[in-house]
């Protein structure tokens, strides 16, 4: 079963549901004055009651910290305020009022026919912003229904048979003081049929930090009373009475989530120096701008890879010089200061654009790609480096060129550069003139010349993952020799060694953006090999730097000298986990 | 009375933050502000009416504000414009 997660996190608990009667208009009419200032007056109530509900989870937020992983809380205080003028509204206001006032309708009925109507407006307007707003409406309609005494919400069932495991509340949709009545300690998550992310439900439970998936649809009904539910609500995945096995395994998920938010709270302005004092930058890999909120989050400082294959993937042509400057340029005021690599466009074979096509190739990683393209295709290479070029007075960027296996590819992809740097120039428009310009050190050809290329590349940046498969002559997406792609096998190690110690020797920057980045054994044998700059997926960042912080660089060496003595990966990684351990 | 036009330039329009912003601001004086876009026009002291125009990025709006606190208003909702419409 799937809905859509709302508020991160894994939640496993047994189901409380909680079900509301369904409403319909009810046709009843007022007879008299007196009823119908009676109605009013109670209809004025139900608005009153409904602000303040909304604004004691206002009040409420201001004093929860922000758990990891969750919008932020001015967002979620902006819709509740956004609300809380819909259900102040004027227009809102004289609507009901007619119908209450002139055709002598309940104020349940009004509320119902009103808001259903407004909703159904929304729900019909062309921008989907706009139509998901009908949402919003809904929820300000179920409020005050609720305080109109339209709605009574209340568990299903009888008290908790066992009290194992925390409740997980399952309902069709809650509004906030539904919410407010429920004792949240005791609550692991929510699983709701209907919703948004911007329905209050979510609100709260990202608020409290309590997992939640919401639009679950109608296969939520055949969940009962005590069933043990597990909710992902990053995913948005459900589990009705998961297997032992599997419920243990999603215990552990769930500790060692706990475990990283914990590491991560702790450690996130920490900066990453070893106990004797070695300072390591940590940085992120991303693919779009939006990540970036993410990438400090996690306390990286900085983007070690920026992968623009998203920004062509999103189009249906190669996008412009402009739409591409507005993206890097808006890249580059969002990194705050902080370097930005981005790497220019890395596709082929495997990573087809579906605008440009690649013929079938009998060996699409050995084939047609990243450089190769933007050599042969001179002028989306050339849109692409005038884009960054632009931007770069917006932030401090570098460029990244991938695949590169020999010095002629280097200089040619220089030369390109140059030409782009000379059209800007006579344009007058401006740009980081010393921009770095660096290579992915993913070819062992380019690896073992490492020191050649040293001399021409301002910066290298080693792909593991590509280096890998390449020097091991394995497909790491085939099953039957995936095995063999494994980073430490010495012939790997030795190669990534030599790398470093190449662009050290030569005063270059040197960082590793590949899965071995952020592989916890792999950390003090790369700063062992002096490798001083990492880039990761930004959740790996915490993990990665309390290993730093708690080892020196004199471990580091060591556990380099063991590993360079041992001769096939299987010792390595058993020695590395045991070290680990 | 003042008229003034604005150009929508955020490129996703007026959404529901800097709607309820401008609503509130629009609260705080006795005029009577209301906006217009291609012939539709609403008092600008409702959110639902405002976002129900469906303001797009590149639309061009009019306010017209007529009272006795015309001056600070226009003033109030020129600095809104440029703020949040950026």
């Amino acid at each position: 079963m799937k809905g859509i997660g709302v508020s991160p996190g894994i939640a496993i608990g047994r189901v409380l549901r909680i079900v509301r009667q369904k409403v319909a208009t009810t046709g009843m009419l007022l007879s008299g004055d007196e009823a119908v200032r009676a109605e009013v007056d109670k209809y004025r109530a139900a608005i009153n009651h409904s602000v303040e509900d909304i604004r004691s989870l206002i009040t409420t937020q201001a004093g929860a910290a922000a758990p990891p992983g969750t919008p932020s809380p001015t967002a979620a205080a902006d819709i509740l305020e956004t609300h809380i003028e819909m259900l102040t509204d004027p227009q809102l206001d004289t609507d009901i009022l007619e119908l209450i006032q002139v055709d002598k309708k309940n104020a349940s009925d009004a509320v119902l026919e009103v808001t259903g109507r407004l909703a159904e407006t929304f729900r019909n307007m062309e921008d989907p912003y706009l139509s998901a707003r009908a949402s919003d409406i809904e929820d300000i309609g179920q409020c005050l229904l609720k305080h109109l005494g339209g709605l009574t919400s209340s568990p299903e069932g009888s008290a908790r048979a066992r009290p194992d495991l925390p409740l997980i509340v399952v309902a069709d949709d809650l509004v906030p003081s539904d919410v407010l009545a429920m004792d949240l300690h005791q609550i692991a998550g929510f699983a709701l049929q209907a919703g948004a992310g911007t329905s209050h439900a979510a609100i709260i439970a990202r608020l409290r930090g309590i997992p939640a998936v919401v639009a679950c649809g109608t296969p939520l009904d055949k969940v009962e009373d005590n069933d043990i539910l597990v909710l992902d609500g990053a995913t948005g995945q459900l589990w009705i009475n998961p297997g032992e096995a599997e419920l243990t395994a999603f215990k552990q998920k769930k500790s060692s989530q706990a475990e990283n938010a914990r590491l991560l709270a702790s450690l996130k302005d920490v900066p990453a120096v070893t106990v004797d004092g070695r300072r390591i930058r940590l940085l992120a890999n991303i693919s779009r701008v939006q990540d970036m909120e993410e990438v400090f989050r996690h306390g990286a400082e900085g983007v070690g890879l920026f992968r623009t294959e998203f920004l062509f993937m999103e189009k249906s042509s190669f996008p412009t010089e402009e739409e591409q400057f507005i993206s890097y340029r808006d890249l580059a005021m969002a990194s705050k200061g902080t370097p930005v690599t981005i790497r220019t466009l890395d596709i082929g074979g495997d990573k087809p654009l579906p605008y440009f096509k690649i013929p079938g190739e009998q060996n699409p990683f050995l084939g047609h790609r990243a450089i190769r393209i933007s050599l042969d295709r001179k002028d989306i290479f050339l849109t692409q480096l005038k884009a960054i070029l632009r931007a770069s007075v917006f932030g401090r960027l570098k460029i990244l060129v991938p695949m590169v296996s020999g010095l002629q590819e280097l200089r040619a992809a220089k030369e390109i550069l140059t030409t782009a740097k000379n059209e800007l120039l006579q344009k007058g428009i401006s740009f980081d003139k010393d921009i770095p310009f660096g290579i992915m050190i993913e070819v062992p050809s380019a690896a073992v010349i490492a020191d050649l290329l040293a001399h021409e590349a301002d910066f290298f940046s080693i792909g593991t993952n590509d280096l890998c498969q390449y020097t091991m002559a394995a497909d790491r997406m085939n099953d039957n020799v995936s095995h063999l792609c494994d980073p430490y096998h010495p012939g790997v190690l030795r190669l990534i060694s030599f790398v470093i110690r190449q662009a050290r020797q030569n005063n270059i920057p040197v960082s590793l953006c590949g899965e071995m980045a952020a592989d916890p054994l792999a950390t003090l044998l790369l700063m062992g090999m002096g490798l001083e700059e990492f880039s990761m997926n930004a959740p790996s960042i915490p993990a990665t730097k309390h290993i730093i912080v708690n080892n020196s660089l004199n471990q580091a060496g060591q556990v380099l000298s063991r590993v360079m003595e041992l001769d096939n990966s299987s010792t390595i990684t058993q020695y590395l986990q045991d070290i680990n351990a | 009375m003042i008229e003034k036009e604005y150009i929508v330039t955020a490129s996703e329009g007026l959404h529901a933050r800097p709607a309820t912003a401008l609503v509130r601001l629009a609260k705080n004086f006795t005029s009577v502000i209301s906006i217009c876009k291609g012939g539709k026009t609403v008092r600008l002291n409702s959110l639902l009416n405002l976002l129900s125009m469906g303001i797009k990025g590149g639309d061009v709006l009019t306010i017209r504000i007529e009272g006795g606190d015309e001056l600070p208003a226009a003033e109030a909702l020129d600095h809104f414009f440029e703020q949040l419409l950026k």
